[in-house]
């Protein structure tokens, strides 16, 4: 219900008025966060501020770099419509700006990443969205 | 010090089973245990004034009415409890905080994890479906829009996440991972119940087990099943008169911070730190002195950590500490949950995380049978729910 699905059964995220700038964004190529006159920026796209649960955020454009601060490689494809993909790499990415992301690795050899490595924004189209992944910068 | 106001008097367990022949509905599952642990703990029917449940599946509304309406209980405290795998350990510390506040005196937990019957023509639901989601795809769920898409989905991704970060800040041995998984099915052979049972295995096997998600192997992780699970806490006063020894729920601590892995204020300092050290201050009890841990082990890597958070050795010694120690329950000198934990017996759903208060029950008050622990005063419990989201400390102490 919060998730629409391809044909193949891939799960894909279906924005909200609050999340939608975001992805409409991505469609762009261009990676939107929000950032607090009080304390900078946050992720994921939330109503309030969730330091101060202030109102007063404004959305601006993030650099789309980052580190890897962990990884896995699913070798399984515990998300079954990603099985033709294992072995795959999931990994929460720290962003230049701060927050903390969840993203794919993609376009890299799994066995070669690592913690620490820089990676860059990087878009795939699904039908009308487009998902963020990142790949080594 | 410590509150001594309220204690566990009996308990109720059924063996975890891959395949659960006997399908019931989870208030009837609810009702054989609440008659099977009342009778164990020597209370009538009618002393029951509070129930602690999980989410009722007949009932996803309203769960509390539902249980005490079915079970025939006017119910003072009426609680449902939602904190995934901690929800056991999470759910004794309301029973006992209710029964010490006066809010009622004698309080049932209940954690049935057990198909239902499928309906007319329906295919049977007597294999376990974990659902991959977790609850991520309602709508406007955050999760299912920035981690489901992502592949983050189910829980071993998360928890290999977690290891793979240890590994390069602390530095980890495959080897120190596979040593828990070992130690645990060598403590599961001491109990018949357990779904690895005659099934030792080696640090060998560990590590050539299939590689799942790196670091985590198919050994490091839990065997999902069926079972159930339940729990009388009354009064101190009301469990002397019982049968058994009563449990006192001396010291408790809960902490929530996040729901994906991916917003963790941190990966490797947990939340398990605040809720151990709220525990064993409440306890008056020093982590020294502990006979038994009984700790949440879905994976190898989340006793690693949640041995190093609970203030067990220092931070980044989470490694060293379990090289160098023996966890064992025949001669080790740091006893880990003594039936096996959820690698060794099984993770019968939210009666897997019971399942380590019940073992510290058994084993206080000297009824774990063979694998009896020669003296058992104090033992520290924990729960660990989600991705390492929800933690729940208990430190419980013989009467």
């Amino acid at each position: 219900m919060g998730v629409q699905h391809t044909p193949e059964g891939r799960p894909l995220p279906l924005p909200n008025p609050t999340t939608r700038p975001f992805f409409a964004a991505a469609r762009e190529r261009r990676l939107l966060l929000q950032h607090c006159p009080r304390d900078g920026w946050f992720f994921y796209p939330r109503s309030r501020c969730p330091a101060c649960w202030g109102a007063d955020w404004e959305w601006r454009e993030a650099s789309g770099r980052g580190v890897i601060h962990s990884f896995t490689v699913d070798r399984v494809g515990h998300l079954q419509p990603l099985r033709p993909l294992v072995p795959y790499a999931i990994a929460i990415v720290e962003l230049a700006e701060g927050p903390r992301m969840t993203a794919r690795i993609v376009d890299c050899d799994v066995d070669a990443l690592a913690i620490g490595q820089e990676v860059a924004a990087c878009y795939e189209g699904v039908g009308d969205t487009t998902l963020v992944h990142f790949t080594p910068a | 010090m410590g509150r001594r106001a309220a204690a566990i008097a009996g308990l109720a367990e059924w063996r975890p089973q891959r395949v659960w022949d006997r399908p019931m509905f989870m208030l009837e599952a609810c009702a054989a245990l609440a008659a099977e642990a009342i009778e164990d703990a020597g209370i009538e029917k009618g002393e029951v004034d509070g129930l602690v449940i999980p989410p009722v599946w007949e009932s996803p509304m309203f769960g509390p009415s539902a249980a005490a309406e079915y079970l025939g209980v006017r119910a003072n405290f009426g609680e449902v409890v939602d904190l995934g795998g901690a929800s056991g350990a999470g759910m004794v510390w309301r029973a006992a905080a209710a029964i010490e506040v006066g809010a009622c005196e004698t309080c049932l937990v209940l954690c049935p994890t057990v198909p239902p019957p499928p309906p007319e023509g329906a295919p049977d639901p007597g294999r376990l479906r974990m659902p991959a989601y977790l609850g991520g795809d309602a709508w406007g769920s955050p999760q299912g829009q920035f981690e489901i898409p992502a592949g983050l989905v189910a829980a071993t991704p998360s928890f290999a996440m977690v290891a793979k970060r240890y590994q390069a800040v602390y530095g980890l041995r495959e080897e120190t991972l596979a040593k828990i998984a070992v130690h645990a099915r060598h403590n599961a052979q001491s109990n018949e119940d357990a779904i690895f049972f005659g099934k030792p295995i080696t640090v060998d096997d560990v590590m050539r087990s299939r590689l799942v998600c790196d670091p985590l192997k198919l050994l490091e992780v839990v065997m999902p099943c069926f079972g159930g699970a339940a729990l009388v806490v009354t009064k101190a006063e009301r469990a002397r008169r019982g049968p058994h020894r009563p449990v006192f729920v001396s010291g408790f601590g809960e902490q929530v911070t996040h729901k994906s892995i991916s917003y963790a204020p941190d990966l490797l300092d947990n939340s398990i730190r605040a809720a151990a050290e709220r525990a064993f201050g409440m306890a008056g009890a020093s982590r020294a002195a502990i006979d038994l841990a009984s700790i949440y082990d879905c994976y190898t890597i989340t006793v690693l950590v949640t041995i190093e958070n609970a203030g067990f050795c220092e931070r980044g010694r989470g490694a060293a500490f379990v090289d160098e120690r023996d966890l064992r329950w025949d001669g080790g000198d740091w006893p880990l949950n003594t039936h096996g934990g959820q690698l060794g017996a099984g993770q019968p759903g939210l009666a897997g995380g019971l399942g380590h208060v019940t073992e510290v029950v058994r084993q206080v008050q000297g009824r774990a049978g063979k694998r009896q622990l020669p003296r058992c005063e104090l033992a520290y419990a924990n729960g660990t729910g989600g991705m390492m989201a929800e933690q729940v400390a208990l430190v419980l102490e013989g009467a």
